[in-house]
């Protein structure tokens, strides 16, 4: 039940620096907290989404626009990314050495920049063939839910470029463990979201738009 | 509209100042539109220089902007509320002036807009929010016995975007023109082809940040419940409050994000040529109606509950009786908070479903009366056979019992979707809505400033001032808003500026009147502070527990200190507080004293509050290197501040002995007094053992 005094013997309540806010169950916790509310987030852009489907106004649609050859790129690029998020997981769980728990963080951020550019090269491609959000609700409707997904990663990139600052500047202590742990928590998340994507706003659209 | 058709100033000129205006053309509109403008200007002059003649810069950036502690954050939080409440209501009495005076008003159609959707939006997010925010933040740690909430620089965060979500809306008043669109906004009216200004732009950032800082307060509140509890603190011991603060903390959480969407898929509509909800290109505003909505009526259980809490305290306090029924409170406030997830359609029954639909919303929405209606048996249960004191907060608790289930019982008419296509749009729902907005969460409020006022400042508000402040409340709300009723069933449509049917005058008229009552009340309510403050020595209660109080916000001394408990309680029962006063626990010597660790002072949030402040400007009026800048200033802010080593300062264990032999010494030798004194001088806050 009561998770916060369970890890101290009830002797020791109110002992010296039982600061609740660093207790890494209260943070974590925090995070997933955080997630739930994200995912509210993308959920309901995905339901506008779902009900924008075919409002295309005589503008291109899905089949005029998605290039599943750069898509399936993408996914493997973002699925291979998060093998290597946990694989740095584990290395920092298992106290390896610094450099190979970096090396596996900046191969990390390599497929994440990677899946940015390609997906950033799909954007183009669909504004060359009229495929803009200023074009119909349909596309208003996939520019608000896929770059909103976009956004999460770029930041998912800086967090990561600040964690690896961090490493150096604070050492790799318990306050950059934790905030690496919820990193590696959050770019799982993405990778499901976009399995959704992939699912529903490509596959699912170009099946019924 | 594209960006690049502006200056460097963006769509900002000489003529967005609201004195152009009123140079230009004068009349009584721009009059009461300079005025306003001016108030705010003078206001903050004043504040500037009453803050430089007494030389408070530096107390005030140390001690509350810069602070952590999560009662400072909550009492910031109230003074923020208080302000705009004070606009609010004023907003309030000019538009009810204006109806009064029609057919020949003095104030334009646009500018009644931009009245209702100002105060609309102000009472709602502005003032309902952060003034729960803040007493939950003042009350709810020490209730669970916990040092802190879960995440004090978040906390201090949410704050900032809020306080300066509000700033942005003052500035409105000053810098060009508000949205007219209502504080529900729909498209297409608000959209780029209709609202070509800058109004909307105001609201969509005001509610984008504002609104991300309730979804992070909702998180934080949400863990600090879940992980935070002190030793022993079963979630089935604590308050009914922290029970209400949990679900609407939840509420928080999964209602917010439909409202960021809805205000940003709006703002892009507006700023990038988008179509989510324009009447071309297969744009769908029946979207927004859904989206909005679905933040929109969980919004009121968000605020209610928490006020619900508060009642809780207050009937069980001053009955001097345990909660009746407390099990079955804590049910009903979680049927609550699902079913009001599952009721928003009946915001719109008139806007084209099937009646097969309209009919299940409408059987949900009645059956949020039945979880209510146990709740009000339960207060009435608590009360029953209990030794009842007429102090202020339990004069508002009554009058919230008996206006409440009418403003319920409309509510429950208005579900009916055949009887809701007769009324809605008139004034029966505005009527219906501040029925149970102001007995129900404003009332509740006022409880709790009242309740919770001694705690956190050390001496006791005024109580006759207060029972009277209160009383004139009650009359004033019932003169204004109960003649809307018969107004609404005869077809007065809401948000008209003005009517030529005569039949509607002297029910506008009483309306003013009423709303005389309610400035008077709000006047009673200033003096009531003045007054308390002038005989502050009188009513100190340094003890802590000036009310007999059940739970464990009164086990410390008041005004807390910022450790809150110097040894973190150990909790045996519900009503842990009055149990330890009964069982001789209370105001016990530590065993040992060891240092406490807290919080440093952050500046991250006084500098967020500033920059987003400054970003909100510049997006409202496309000052684009401005908000590129201040965006950039808001990363590098967040990001420097991750880098920060030292986050926390020990309260050196001879501090704590030396703080907590004072107090024990104090409590040795004051006098114990009953309940019955509690208005007298000789309460200092140590309650005498009556059972
Ligand atoms: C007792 C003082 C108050 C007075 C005199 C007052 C007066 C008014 C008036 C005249 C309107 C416009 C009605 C119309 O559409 O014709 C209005 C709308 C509204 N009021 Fe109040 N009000 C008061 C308190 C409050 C409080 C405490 C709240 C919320 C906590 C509140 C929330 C609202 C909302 C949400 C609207 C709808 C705005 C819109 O149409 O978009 N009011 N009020
Ligand atoms: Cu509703």
């Amino acid at each position: 039940m009561n998770l916060s005094s369970s890890s101290k013997s009830p002797g020791s309540i109110g002992n010296a620096h039982e600061a609740a806010h660093r207790d890494p169950a209260v943070v974590i916790f925090g995070f997933w907290v955080f997630m739930m509310s994200d995912l509210i987030f993308f959920g309901v852009v995905f339901a506008i989404y779902i009900t924008m489907v075919g409002a295309t106004a005589g503008g291109p649609g899905p089949k005029e626009l998605f290039d599943f050859g750069s898509l399936f790129a993408q996914t493997m690029l973002l699925l291979t990314s998060s093998l290597t998020v946990g694989i740095a997981t584990v290395t920092m769980r298992h106290e390896r050495s610094r450099a190979s728990f970096l090396f596996w963080v900046v191969i990390t951020l390599l497929l994440g920049i990677g899946f940015l550019t390609l997906e950033l090269y799909d954007f183009s491609e669909m504004a060359s063939k009229g495929g803009v959000p200023s074009r119909s609700g349909y596309l208003s409707a996939f520019f608000g839910l896929v770059p909103l997904h976009g956004l999460h990663v770029t930041f998912g990139c800086l967090w990561m470029l600040v964690l690896i600052a961090q490493v150096f500047t604070m050492g790799m202590g318990q306050v950059v463990k934790l905030r690496f742990l919820r990193l590696a928590l959050f770019w799982h998340f993405l990778d499901l979201i976009w399995i959704g994507i992939f699912s529903i706003v490509y596959f699912g659209g170009w099946v019924y738009g | 509209m594209s960006a690049t058709e502006h200056g460097w100033l963006g769509k900002l000129s000489w003529e967005s100042l609201v004195f152009s205006n009123f140079l230009e053309s004068p009349s009584i509109n721009e009059a009461v539109a300079s005025a306003a403008g001016s108030l705010v200007i003078l206001a903050s002059i004043a504040i500037l220089g009453l803050l430089t003649w007494y030389r408070l810069w530096g107390p005030l950036w140390r001690d509350w902007l810069t602070s952590t502690d999560h009662k400072k954050i909550g009492i910031m939080y109230i003074v923020f509320a208080i302000v705009m409440l004070v606009r609010g209501l004023l907003e309030g009495m000019v538009m009810r002036a204006q109806q009064a005076a029609a057919p020949d008003g003095f104030l334009h159609a646009d500018h009644f807009a931009q009245l209702f959707s100002t105060h609309g939006t102000i009472m709602v997010f502005f003032v309902a929010v952060p003034f729960l925010v803040g007493l939950i933040n003042f009350a709810m740690p020490l209730q669970i016995g916990a040092r802190d909430v879960a995440f004090p620089v978040l906390n201090q965060i949410s704050l900032a975007v809020t306080v300066s979500s509000g700033i942005l809306l003052m500035v409105s008043l000053v810098v060009g023109q508000f949205s007219t669109g209502g504080w529900s906004a729909y498209p297409p009216y608000t959209g780029g082809d209709f609202s070509p200004g800058v109004g909307p732009d105001y609201w969509i950032w005001a509610i984008v940040f504002s609104g991300a800082g309730t979804t992070l307060t909702g998180i934080n509140f949400t863990v600090t419940v879940y992980k935070c509890r002190g030793p022993g603190m079963h979630l089935f011991r604590m308050p009914l409050f922290c029970w209400t603060v949990l679900c609407a903390s939840i509420l928080m959480i999964f209602a917010m994000p439909p409202l960021s969407v809805a205000a940003l898929m709006l703002g892009l509509d507006r700023y990038l040529d988008f179509h989510f909800f324009t009447n071309d290109l297969g744009g769908n505003m029946m979207n927004y109606a859904n989206l909005f909505w679905l933040f929109g009526h969980p919004e009121v259980y968000l605020l209610v509950l928490p006020a619900y809490g508060i009642f809780s305290e207050v009937f069980s306090t001053y009955s001097a009786k345990t909660l009746y029924g407390y099990k079955s409170l804590v049910i009903a406030t979680m049927c609550i908070a699902i079913l009001s997830f599952t009721v928003w359609l009946h915001h719109f029954f008139t806007m084209g479903q099937s009646p097969t639909i309209n009919i299940a919303f409408g059987i949900a929405t009645m059956l949020i009366a039945v979880p209510t209606g146990v709740k009000v048996y339960d207060w009435m249960a608590t009360m029953y056979r209990g030794r009842i004191r007429f102090t202020t907060p339990m004069v508002y608790a009554i009058g919230f019992l008996i206006l409440f289930v009418i403003g319920g019982l409309s509510g429950v008419i208005l579900a009916n979707p055949t009887v809701d296509f007769q009324v809605h749009n008139t004034l029966f729902l505005v009527a219906h809505f501040h029925n149970v907005l102001i007995p129900g969460v404003l009332f509740g409020i006022l409880a709790g400033y009242n309740y919770w006022f001694p705690k956190a400042f050390g001496f006791r508000l005024n109580d006759k001032l207060g029972r009277l402040s209160a009383y004139l409340w009650f009359a004033g709300f019932m003169l204004t808003f109960f003649p809307l009723y018969v107004a609404g069933l005869l077809g007065m449509p809401r948000r008209s500026f003005t009517y030529a049917d005569l039949t509607f005058k002297p029910y506008m008229i009483v309306a003013f009147i009423g709303a005389m009552v309610v400035l008077a009340a709000l006047i009673t309510l200033v003096v009531q502070f003045l007054v308390s403050i002038r005989d502050r020595h009188k009513t100190r209660v340094p003890v802590g527990d000036p009310w007999d109080g059940r739970s464990l916000e009164w086990a410390s001394p008041a005004p807390v200190p910022a450790y809150n408990f110097v040894e973190l309680p150990t909790v045996t029962d519900r009503d842990e507080f009055s149990e330890a006063k009964e069982h001789g626990r209370a105001y016990q010597r530590p065993k040992n004293y060891r240092d406490i660790e807290l919080p440093k002072n952050n500046p991250l949030g006084f500098i967020l509050c500033v920059t987003s402040g400054i970003l909100m400007f510049a997006l409202v009026w496309y000052i684009w290197w401005l908000a590129l800048i201040s965006a950039l200033a808001i990363l590098i802010a967040v990001i420097a501040s991750t880098f920060r080593k030292e986050t926390e300062y020990i309260i050196p264990a001879s501090q704590l002995e030396k703080d907590t032999e004072a107090w024990l010494a104090l409590v040795e030798k004051s006098e114990a007094v009953s309940r019955d004194l509690e208005d007298s001088p000789r309460n200092v806050g140590y309650s005498k053992l009556e059972l």
